[in-house]
């Protein structure tokens, strides 16, 4: 009777979670006569009475105030659109860029096709059409350094505790890196640099798992690039530059 | 004549043996194997991915499709031409229609679900092996569904139910003789195996009514035991996650298992914004 599950354990749908009233249903479950079933894969988290999953696959799928790095892919009459990595397009509008854009003026000498861009969901509505903003300190057009893609779920972990991580990688490399929401992480620097900051992240995707990630990352990175690295908060990180 | 004892041995209620692996092909935003003997099943999921051409959309809720297809070097004996044939593509209707009564795709409307079901080898229950392949491959995409479809096929031969027939059983008149074309039936049945609920009945032959409902009673024991097999291989592929991310909370190991970052959900824009506003 009760919970069925222990927290942070890896649960399929159809499982049940839990088989009486007790506890009320979060993303990711749904109730089943008096049973509390699993309907995604992922971890089981509680937060008091409540049992929600947390996925551990899946496409990414906007949300507002996420930092995202898109690729212009078509030029509307008042905006672009975006490819965020997601199911569905993005449209940045010609008011939200950085500088002001004239009636009539061609589009494509501000972001032209197949340029990148660092931009804010500002919207997502019922139907998933996504609003995105170039307006904000760091949001901009993206030149030179490289994408590459990592598993939307494993963002968090890149960016580490107040961006711990990340920054950590940067001092290493002297890179800079900008890690989306959505997935694509843009890396920028010198050529054998960008390729330690990729082993580095890849290494983060495949291990976040193991303890002390952060201890083994330090180690990893000192090791590959002979800098010393000291364990900051980040303090000195905006996420964007 | 009666069917006593099975061709290859197995008793009446036993299943060929399975396997099943998650997460096999890396391109792919979800993936499975499942074997059932020597039927075996390849799925890759897809998306939910944009849609097109816009007509198909439904802004209501995001479709499913899939496409079943037997490689042509996979029967027993003849090659199957390749390309779409009247058989697979009712064998691909059925399967979407077995897998879309347990998923739910109104998270994504205009969107698709593709899903891709490969047989390199077949030895009768393929559609079974691949709705089986395929409903793995569906949770491993990360698709919000109600349960893991689990599928089986029941036959009748003489007076004998039997579960998960191979090809020789479905062909038993060559096989055996005194047995006529009228004494054997081959029934597809997929269930959820929470609500014990059908999502998938065909049927090749003529049964009676008792006996068919003796079969359904027993697809769903069947279907049971595939369900197993089938859960277990999802979690296989993230059994490593279970232990070590229950340690590191446990241990405290400063990174990342407090709540602001094991929930993708919650704040992870705080992080990247909190020295910038």
């Amino acid at each position: 009777m009760g919970l069925l599950v222990k927290d942070k354990q890896v649960v399929v749908p159809g499982d049940i979670l839990a088989d009486d009233l007790g506890f009320i249903p979060g993303f990711g479950t749904y109730r089943n006569n008096h049973n509390l079933v699993c309907s995604r894969l992922g971890l089981i988290n509680m937060e008091g009475k409540v049992v929600k999953i947390i996925p551990l696959s899946g496409k990414y799928l906007p949300r507002r105030n996420d930092i995202v790095i898109g690729r212009v892919f078509d030029i509307l009459m008042a905006g672009w659109r975006i490819d965020i990595n997601s199911p569905y397009s993005a449209v940045l509008s010609s008011k939200e860029t950085p500088e002001f854009i004239e009636r009539n003026e061609d589009l494509s000498r501000h972001f032209d096709l197949d340029e990148h861009l660092v931009c804010k969901v500002t919207n997502v509505t019922s139907q998933n059409l996504v609003d995105v903003s170039c307006r904000d300190q760091g949001l901009r057009k993206l030149r030179g350094g490289r994408i590459i893609n990592v598993n939307t779920h494993k963002v968090p972990r890149i960016i580490g505790k107040k961006g711990s991580m990340v920054s950590m990688i940067k001092q290493a490399t002297s890179c800079r890196i900008i890690v989306g929401q959505n997935g694509l992480v843009w890396i920028d620097g010198e050529p054998d640099k960008e390729n330690i900051a990729v082993e580095a992240i890849r290494k983060i995707e495949t291990e976040s798992h193991i303890p002390g990630l952060t201890d083994r990352m330090k180690t990893y990175l000192e090791e590959v690039t002979g800098v010393k690295l000291s364990l900051s908060d980040g303090g000195d990180y905006n996420g964007l530059q | 004549m009666d069917y006593n004892k099975r061709l290859d041995g197995r008793d009446f209620d036993e299943l060929r043996p399975m396997e099943a692996k998650a997460g096999i092909i890396k391109k792919a935003d979800g993936s499975a194997m499942f074997r059932m003997g020597n039927t075996v099943a390849y799925a890759a999921v897809y998306g939910p991915r944009e849609l097109f051409p816009k007509f198909m959309q439904d802004p209501k809720k995001g479709i499913l499709r899939c496409n079943y297809n037997m490689m042509p070097f996979s029967g027993a004996g003849e090659r199957v031409r390749p390309g779409p044939s009247r058989r697979s593509k009712e064998i691909s209707a059925v399967t979407e229609k077995a897998l879309s009564a347990v998923v739910d795709l109104s998270d994504s409307p205009n969107a698709v679900v593709d899903v891709y079901i490969e047989l390199p080898q077949t030895d009768a229950g393929s559609r079974c092996c691949g709705i089986n392949a395929a409903a793995i491959a569906l949770a491993d995409a990360g698709i919000p569904m109600k349960d893991i479809v689990a599928a089986v096929a029941i036959g009748h031969a003489g007076s004998k139910i039997v579960v998960d027939l191979n090809y020789e059983e479905e062909h038993l008149p060559h096989y055996l003789e005194g047995l006529t074309d009228k004494d054997v039936a081959d029934i597809p049945v997929a269930i959820i195996p929470s609500t014990g609920e059908i999502s998938l009945l065909q049927m090749d032959g003529i049964v009676q009514k008792e006996v068919l409902f003796k079969a359904l009673h027993k697809a769903k024991a069947a279907a049971m035991l595939v369900n197993e097999v089938q859960r277990n291989a999802l979690k296989e592929k993230f059994a490593t996650n279970i232990e070590s991310d229950y340690e590191e909370n446990s241990n405290g190991s400063g990174f990342s298992n407090n709540d602001n970052n094991t929930d993708v959900s919650s704040d992870n824009n705080d992080n990247q914004f909190d020295e910038n506003n």
